[in-house]
């Protein structure tokens, strides 16, 4: 009996300390890969040409219910060239999509124009809602260039509603709340342009208190 | 031991008790990832991968581990060689890990695994173990690559479309546009999709038998089968 048991615990050591050693050797290449992927996302939005600082690693938490979709901290990162700003990225999420919240990354050039956005997750109905998603369609590029006073704001909606902005065949609600985030999202950047350049980065101490 | 045994053993775990047709094992993965054939390709690979190290390890160690604490000891295993698979998965197949995503983890609660293990992989020496593992692996992800190869074509006209996430660049060109500009049907990307289409596979796999049957057997037997089938 206490051999069995023995065995069992000597199991348990054995298997715990495989997955142990991998997860030494392959944590460095996971966090890299994690990063690089991230980065990849946002250089698509803003070019790596175009800034010189670190950009993941510039960022700020603000909170605006209100505005940004969501009652948690939302981070905003920031890219410089040469100590000046450049360009902000947002990572609003739009809370009333077909099924559940839409996560964008919004990146608005300083003067306040558009130069891309992404999805970065959403549940919209597969060949319907995700047309929304860079992987199914351009859609989502139409708003580069834009800026709150282009259109105006009877023009930033879904062209069903009114605005400029083109909804899908049989989904406009997908559509619709993205354009919505979008224009809250220049809406807050234009309200807090300054503060979002000139916040230092919080340590990481600080980051921890933020997300309680 | 001998020739005809390990023949026998392939076809177990390729056709006649292949773990998805036959068992219908691990229907969760089966039936969520197969929206692509590299998306089947890369979840059929990880589950062969498992199945083979998990028969080998548990065949090693049947001998001195008793039965009262066998079913732990297996369980144990399986979920670290899982573990390891997935951050492996993590670290060099990055864009592939993230599209899998939960479905690497669960490969641990697919019972085709440890239904291998407790059947044959702790009756039997390491190489028919190993064998059985591989067969039914590989029985496994034929399914995963059937499937996912139907349901691409149907849902989005295209095959081995981002195949590149796991060969690697030279797969880059591989994806076939088998339709041009294709709408793309709803049905075959969502899950009923994946029921729909497994059941056909089902469906086909026993035609096939009942066909096989009726030729190795004698006229009096078939039409009693074929009364059976009728009725």
């Amino acid at each position: 009996m206490l051999i069995t048991a023995l065995l069992l615990g000597i199991f348990a050591i054995l298997g715990t300390g495989l997955v142990a050693l991998t997860f030494q050797n392959t944590e460095e290449r996971i966090e890299q890969n994690e990063r690089e992927y991230f980065l990849r996302t946002l250089n698509a939005l803003v070019p790596s040409s175009v800034y010189d600082n670190v950009l993941y690693e510039d960022l700020i938490t603000v909170e605006s219910a209100t505005l940004l979709g969501s009652k948690k901290p939302v981070e905003i990162y920031r890219a410089r060239k040469d100590g000046k700003p450049v360009a902000a990225i947002l990572t609003p999420i739009a809370p009333d999509g077909y099924s559940g919240n839409i996560k964008l990354l919004i990146a608005i050039r300083y003067e306040g124009e558009i130069m891309g956005v992404r999805v970065v997750s959403h549940l919209e109905t597969p060949g319907l809602g995700d047309g929304i998603d860079i992987a199914k369609s351009d859609w989502i590029d139409s708003f580069n260039g834009h800026s709150l006073a282009n259109p105006d704001e009877l023009g930033w909606r879904v062209e069903k509603d009114g605005g400029i902005f083109d909804q899908f065949t049989g989904a406009t609600i997908s559509p619709r709340a993205v354009v919505k985030a979008v224009y809250n999202s220049l809406k807050y950047y234009q309200q807090h342009r300054d503060k979002i350049f000139s916040l230092s980065s919080p340590s990481p101490k600080d980051e921890q208190n933020g997300a309680e | 031991m001998a020739q005809n045994e390990y023949s026998a053993i392939a076809q177990q775990g390729l056709w006649k008790n292949n773990p998805a047709l036959v068992q219908i094992l691990g229907l969760c993965p089966l039936l969520a990832v197969t929206s692509t054939v590299i998306n089947g390709l890369a979840l059929g690979l990880a589950t062969m991968l498992t199945l083979v190290l998990s028969n080998v390890t548990v065949s090693l160690i049947r001998n001195f581990v008793s039965p009262e604490i066998r079913i732990p000891v297996f369980v144990l295993v399986i979920a670290s060689i899982v573990t390891v698979i997935e951050l492996a998965m993590h670290a060099y197949f990055h864009e592939l890990y993230l599209i899998l995503g939960i479905f690497i983890p669960l490969i641990v609660t697919n019972c085709a695994i440890i239904a291998r293990a407790e059947a044959f992989a702790s009756k039997n020496p390491v190489f028919p173990a190993f064998l059985d593992g591989l067969m039914m692996g590989l029985g496994f992800a034929a399914v995963l690559v059937v499937l996912g190869s139907m349901r691409e074509v149907l849902g989005q006209g295209t095959l081995f479309a981002n195949a590149h996430l796991l060969l690697g660049d030279i797969a880059l060109g591989f994806e076939i546009t088998v339709i041009e500009d294709y709408r793309g049907f709803l049905l075959a990307v969502l899950p009923p999709g994946a029921f729909i289409g497994l059941g056909i596979l089902i469906a086909l796999k026993n035609v096939i038998d009942s066909r096989l049957e009726k030729r190795r057997q004698p006229a009096p037997l078939i039409s009693t089968e074929a009364k059976a089938t009728a009725a």
